[in-house]
């Protein structure tokens, strides 16, 4: 899919689906395992690719897969600039900022063992909000633990 | 915003004018003028984890105000035991009582309480995370002492990894404007990121240090906690720390004569009870301050 020619890379369209821009290099990985294609779906990935904006920064093409709001806000969790496009018949219909949610809810969980959303037995889901968008910076509602960008991308990853 | 029924989980979720109306309503319960104010009404006492002065002391505040109290003090004489969840223990308890006073080893557990019960939750201490009743009852303690928390040079000396009063404290003086905060202890016991964070963002001149005696001098509050053995995720880690920090009347001596010494308590070793009879002590005094302080809070909540 992807092909040298001197010193650009070349990546083929594609007909429906969605590519992902912008992402902090080294993240696309993550940003893949969020958007979890099927086994046969055509995926491109680009990473360390030159950027003006990010200096270096990964690319995530995915054939068929349209992201919902949901993956959406989980993208913008390790990729806080990305832009979404969303693609249809070779065509940007949709392009989407990234936005990190105000409100995180069960994505995640709290890296506080003492935590009561870590209590077993406890019907109780864990709850962050964002305190800082850039590294994303997340704070537990129950118990106040701060969530770094490492940790965010850690647990996403893992 | 008033207080009636509200949650108390943090002390953040109050302000300035919160406070001070807190303040002159333990002022009238010390006058006698709360006595049998809430007649009728009963608050549950749901402690989880031991404790004495927390407890007793709105055990005594509810029965002064003519309250009747129900509750337990400890997981073992409960269905707890059994393996109910928090969940379960607080709906029942939100159905018996028109308020419930929770302390939990679990931090957050307060919080979560307060999303299950319709009736107000009163957060007792919810693991290292916080006491915000005590941090009311600190604050009520300096402006006694001093005629207001404000503009004052604080030093917090001991836990502060991971004693709740000491970061319910922190977060108090941050709806105040002391000259300074010292933050003291052992490397091992630096206060939490959150902690610092919210800190910084508040503008409340603070420094974080590892030796008393360089502060002691300039200091009018000595607000020390014991290191808090039972919050230890490794013993070891504990053993390296126990007995780090003691208040002795030779530490006193380089002190303003007006400087005063407040704790929590319990205490272990780290003020020497020689102390006690020293004029910066100042800690039973604080302890004594916590009935009518907590007498306040639930007339506030309960009846406004």
């Amino acid at each position: 899919m992807a092909e040298g020619s001197g010193s650009k890379l070349l990546v083929s369209k594609i007909r429906e689906g969605t590519v992902i821009d912008h992402i902090p290099a080294g993240r696309a990985l993550v940003v893949l395992r969020l958007l979890n294609p099927p086994g046969d779906a055509r995926v491109a990935i680009v990473m360390n690719a030159e950027s003006r904006k990010l200096g270096r920064k990964d690319i995530v093409k995915v054939e068929g897969v349209i992201l919902s709001p949901e993956q959406t806000a989980a993208v913008a969790l390790v990729a806080p600039k990305a832009t979404i496009n969303i693609i249809r018949d070779y065509v940007v219909v949709e392009k989407r900022k990234a936005s990190p949610p105000k409100v995180v809810e069960g994505i995640l969980r709290c890296t506080n063992p003492t935590c009561i959303t870590r209590k077993p037995g406890e019907p109780v889901k864990p709850r962050f909000k964002l305190v800082k968008e850039e590294p994303v910076t997340l704070q537990c509602t129950y118990c106040g633990t701060i969530i770094t960008q490492e940790e965010v991308v850690n647990q996403l990853y893992g | 915003m008033g207080w009636l029924g509200r949650d108390v989980i943090s002390v953040l979720d109050f302000s300035r004018e919160d406070l001070e109306a807190l303040f002159s309503e333990a002022d009238r319960a010390r006058r006698g003028e709360l006595a049998g104010a809430l007649e009728g009404y009963i608050v549950a006492l749901a402690f989880f984890e031991p404790s004495t002065r927390t407890r007793m002391s709105f055990e005594s505040a509810a029965k002064r105000l003519g309250a009747e109290t129900i509750g337990f003090t400890s997981e073992e004489a409960t269905s707890v035991a059994k393996g109910e969840s928090l969940h379960d223990t607080v709906k029942m308890l939100d159905s018996y009582a028109d308020a419930i006073v929770i302390r939990h080893r679990f931090e957050g557990a307060a919080t979560y309480a307060a999303e299950v019960a319709e009736h107000p939750v009163i957060n007792g201490g919810d693991g290292r995370s916080r006491h915000p009743t005590q941090a009311f009852l600190d604050l009520y303690t300096v402006r006694d002492l001093f005629g207001s928390p404000e503009g004052l040079v604080y030093t917090i000396l001991g836990d502060l990894r991971y004693a709740r009063t000491a970061a319910s404290l922190m977060e108090a003086l941050t709806i105040y404007r002391p000259r300074k905060l010292y933050l003291v202890s052992p490397q091992l016991l630096r206060p939490r990121r959150e902690h610092l964070d919210l800190l910084e963002r508040s503008g409340v001149p603070f420094e974080v240090l590892g030796d008393v005696e360089e502060v002691i001098g300039e200091t009018d509050v000595l607000y020390v906690v014991r290191v808090q053995k039972e919050r230890f995720p490794d013993p070891q880690e504990y053993e390296r720390v126990k007995g780090s920090y003691r208040v002795t009347p030779e530490l006193l001596e380089k002190a303003k004569p007006t400087l005063k010494v407040l704790h929590p308590l319990p205490r272990v070793d780290e003020i020497d009870p020689r102390v006690d009879s020293t004029p910066h002590a100042a800690y039973f005094h604080q302890a004594s301050l916590g009935v009518p302080l907590r007498m306040a809070l639930l007339k506030l909540i309960l009846k406004g």
